[in-house]
């Protein structure tokens, strides 16, 4: 069952990036706001 | 075409914000395009679908012939609608709202044509291949080699579109749709790679690089996440944008949308094992699966509850909004194919549920549910805002919708009575001790009136995706597309104190390259690594077990080829119920040659696990022409054409080549005879149907299945 360790190897290397992606955003203020957001996508195809 | 108009100057001393208002068109034609495919293939996939269930109530409907079969056609049917309908679907709503929340046009026009018509000719090479039995027999991945390295490459000119187009987005936060649809690019590209890794034997046949339990739990391991990160994560995405557009209102949390996708890409990957529940893959494995499945049920749920708390307030408007109905039964199939599936995952009504149409009836639920009722809902708003106009018949899109319900219901509620009840006969035991349907034909006799009820169903969901058709040809008739759409964003730009601009792009690099180079490296060494663990993990644990015999080997491949597995099981539950019924139960050993696994996921007709010496070879021979011949009353299609098609043996020794080189003990000598040794056994098998006065020559497709049938579980019986 050697396979175990190759699909828990790339499962954990997904969770992983998808942390260190996580905490970057974390970082670069990404999360900080979270109302605004909803309500501007609401505004976004104003066609001029 | 981008214009720039620089309206303010600096703001503070050290650091300064320029604001511009910049003006760029959104690209509707690629759009349009999806839009227009899935609309296409929608029709088709649900079309062979509805003739597959037709299949099941009359046998005649297989048309005896090969292309035309269930085996067959029954992937043609999820192929068609979970890449063609769906895929193109998601592509077209993430085309639409990608742009939107990240105020810019698509990356590359150029990409995004690629990607289009890449996708639409793998669809064609799918509904070619398919047909021909030319598939690797693994569910929902039955394409051969080079459709795989097609998905791969389209795959990816589509995620350089997406990330590139995210890269150079005007907002500074990236709306959460956008997270799920990295996710679903991410995820999918790495699932597909480690899923289709083969050894290619000529151009159209290949053999799976794992074997038997392995090639089962990659192969699960797909399955259940293109579940999560095609058919969910890109939904709940564009759920997350359509849903407050449609209502005019914002999700009902935020905060909450951001925990639902985070918490739901981390615990996703752990659960395929579910789908391998008393199988022969090691317990901590199966129980494993089992607690993340259950755990699944909290970001689930939470998603549900974010889109139709949405709603709270504004339901007035659900009654008159048909798009929003189509959004409110959506969601609410999602909760309940969420809430079923951990379910399901149990291992106690995963006992009665697996193999049996239970699971069907769950997996229509999202496909009809969820996942067509958002499309279709997407459709409604989407068609009449491209072609600038207004929906052509509100009463005709409420039809639809009651179509599509009640259909939905027509479906799903059969299917569930006709799973209970099958998978309860199978378990059945009379005060004697014995089977109380040991004839497997009754359980499937009993069925049949249910199978007919669920064509009514979905006759009723085909209906009224018809009338939508109507209505959204009319609309895009009476209104004038829109292919390019002015709009404008205001973007401030920080200046440092000695007048470098910052730009965007630089600032978010990193990202891009963390992602390329993380998919690269580890694509790159496992390429090298799977290979030598797999051979490694090749040593026989069961003596008896031995390699199958030329014929033997071809004759698995027309098994694969008339696509049996999509009817028959070779997986033998350790209950007493199936011991009785088929035989010693199922050993991992016992698989060690099987590239790839032949374990099936639904019982539509009896496990084949130990049919080897079950019955006589004469016995098969007219089965096979004709099953009713043998089991009157039976729904399995006849294969005629066997008995007259020739055996092709030009790649056989090239088969033994390549499975020597996965680990299959063949030596160089069986190899170079292996012409001699499939006649020897051919002529053996033909002799003993000449026995039995049935006059067919040695070199017919029909004696290579039959060699393979034979053998079938046989192995464990010499100890």
């Amino acid at each position: 069952m050697e396979i175990i360790y190759v699909l828990l190897s790339v499962s954990l290397s997904i969770s992983l990036l998808f942390l260190g992606i996580f905490i970057y955003n974390l970082r670069k203020g990404q999360f900080d706001d979270d109302y605004t957001p909803s309500v501007r996508i609401l505004f976004d195809d104003k066609k001029k | 075409m981008e214009q720039t108009t620089v309206l303010t100057a600096p703001m503070a001393a050290k650091e300064m914000i320029e604001k511009r208002v910049e003006q760029f068109e959104y690209d509707n034609t690629s759009v349009r395009n999806f839009g227009l495919a899935t609309l296409i293939f929608g029709l088709v996939g649900m079309l062979v679908g509805l003739t597959v269930a037709l299949q099941l109530v009359f046998p005649v409907l297989n048309f005896d012939l090969p292309y035309t079969t269930f085996g067959r056609i029954r992937p043609l049917h999820t192929n068609a609608i979970i890449f063609a309908f769906v895929g193109n679907g998601i592509f077209a709503g993430i085309y639409y709202s990608l742009q939107r929340v990240c105020r810019t046009r698509m990356y590359s026009d150029n990409l995004s044509k690629i990607h289009f018509w890449g996708w639409q000719l793998i669809i064609l090479s799918a509904a070619i291949t398919l047909p021909l039995g030319i598939t690797t027999s693994k569910e929902y991945a039955e394409l051969e080699w080079p459709i795989d390295i097609a998905i791969a490459l389209i795959w990816v000119v589509f995620g350089i579109n997406l990330i590139g187009t995210i890269i150079k987005r005007r907002e500074k936060h990236i709306y959460v749709a956008a997270w799920f649809y990295i996710a679903t690019f991410v995820t999918v590209a790495i699932l597909h790679i480690f899923n289709s890794f083969a050894f290619p034997v000529s151009f159209l046949k290949s053999y799976s690089v794992y074997a038997g339990v392995q090639d089962a739990l990659v192969q699960w391991w797909y399955g259940h996440n293109a579940v999560a990160f095609f058919l969910t994560t890109p939904f709940l995405g564009m759920m997350y944008y359509f849903l407050p557009k449609m209502a005019n209102r914002p999700i009902y949390s935020y905060k909450l949308s951001i925990l639902h996708f985070w918490t739901l890409i981390f615990l996703y990957i752990w659960a395929g094992p579910h789908h391998l529940l008393y199988s022969s893959l090691p317990d901590w494995v199966q129980s494993l699966g089992v607690v993340f499945s259950v755990m699944l049920i909290a970001p689930s749920w939470g998603g549900m509850i974010n889109g139709l708390l949405t709603l709270r307030g504004a339901w007035d408007k659900v009654s008159e909004d048909v798009t929003l109905k189509f959004m409110v039964v959506s969601l609410t199939a999602y909760g309940m194919a969420t809430f079923e599936g951990p379910l399901l995952s149990l291992k106690s009504i995963n006992a009665i549920a697996h193999f049996t149409d239970w699971v069907v009836a769950h997996v229509h639920v999202g496909a009809l549910g969820f996942n067509g009722f958002m499309l279709f809902a997407i459709a409604y708003w989407l068609v009449p805002r491209l072609y600038n106009t207004n929906l052509y018949s509100k009463s005709l899109a409420s039809v639809h919708f009651w179509l599509g319900t009640l259909g939905i219901l027509f479906y799903a509620i059969p299917m569930y009575w006709a799973g209970f009840m099958q998978g309860l006969m199978w378990q059945e035991f009379t005060p004697e001790g014995v089977l109380r349907y040991p004839n497997f034909l009754e359980t499937v006799t009993r069925v049949i009136p249910l199978y007919a009820a669920r064509s009514v169903g979905g006759t009723f969901y085909l209906a009224g995706f018809l009338v939508m058709l109507y209505n959204l040809a009319k609309t895009a008739q009476k209104g004038s597309f829109l292919a390019n759409e002015k709009t404008e964003a205001t973007v401030y730009t920080k200046i440092d104190h000695k007048g470098e601009y910052w730009h965007k792009v630089f600032e978010n690099r990193p990202i891009l390259l963390m992602i390329s180079s993380l998919i690269v490296v580890s694509i790159g060494g496992l390429v090298q690594i799977i290979p030598t663990l797999l051979i490694k993990s090749n040593i026989p644990t069961i003596a008896s077990v031995q390699p199958y015999t030329p014929l033997e080997l071809e004759g698995r491949d027309l098994y694969i080829k008339e696509g049996c597995n999509n009817c028959h099981s070779q997986m033998i539950r350790p209950f007493r119920s199936e011991t009785e019924r088929y035989g010693t139960y199922s050993k991992s050993g016992e698989y060690i040659y099987d590239h790839p696994f032949l374990w099936g996921s639904k019982r539509t007709g009896p496990d084949l696990m130990r049919q080897g010496g079950k019955y006589p070879h004469a016995w098969h021979y007219f089965h096979l022409r004709e099953s009713t011949s043998m089991s009157p009353g039976s729904i399995m299609p006849n294969y005629a054409w066997l008995l007259e098609n020739e055996l092709d043996i030009s790649n056989t020794q090239a088969k033994m080549k390549v499975m020597k080189s996965l680990g299959v003990p063949y030596s160089d000598t069986r190899i170079n005879n292996a012409r001699n040794e499939l006649k020897e056994q051919a002529d053996a098998i033909t002799a003993n149907l000449k026995a039995e006065k049935i006059e067919v020559k040695p070199d017919r497709e029909i004696i290579a299945l039959i060699a393979y049938l034979q053998r079938l579980g046989t192995d464990v019986k010499k100890e």
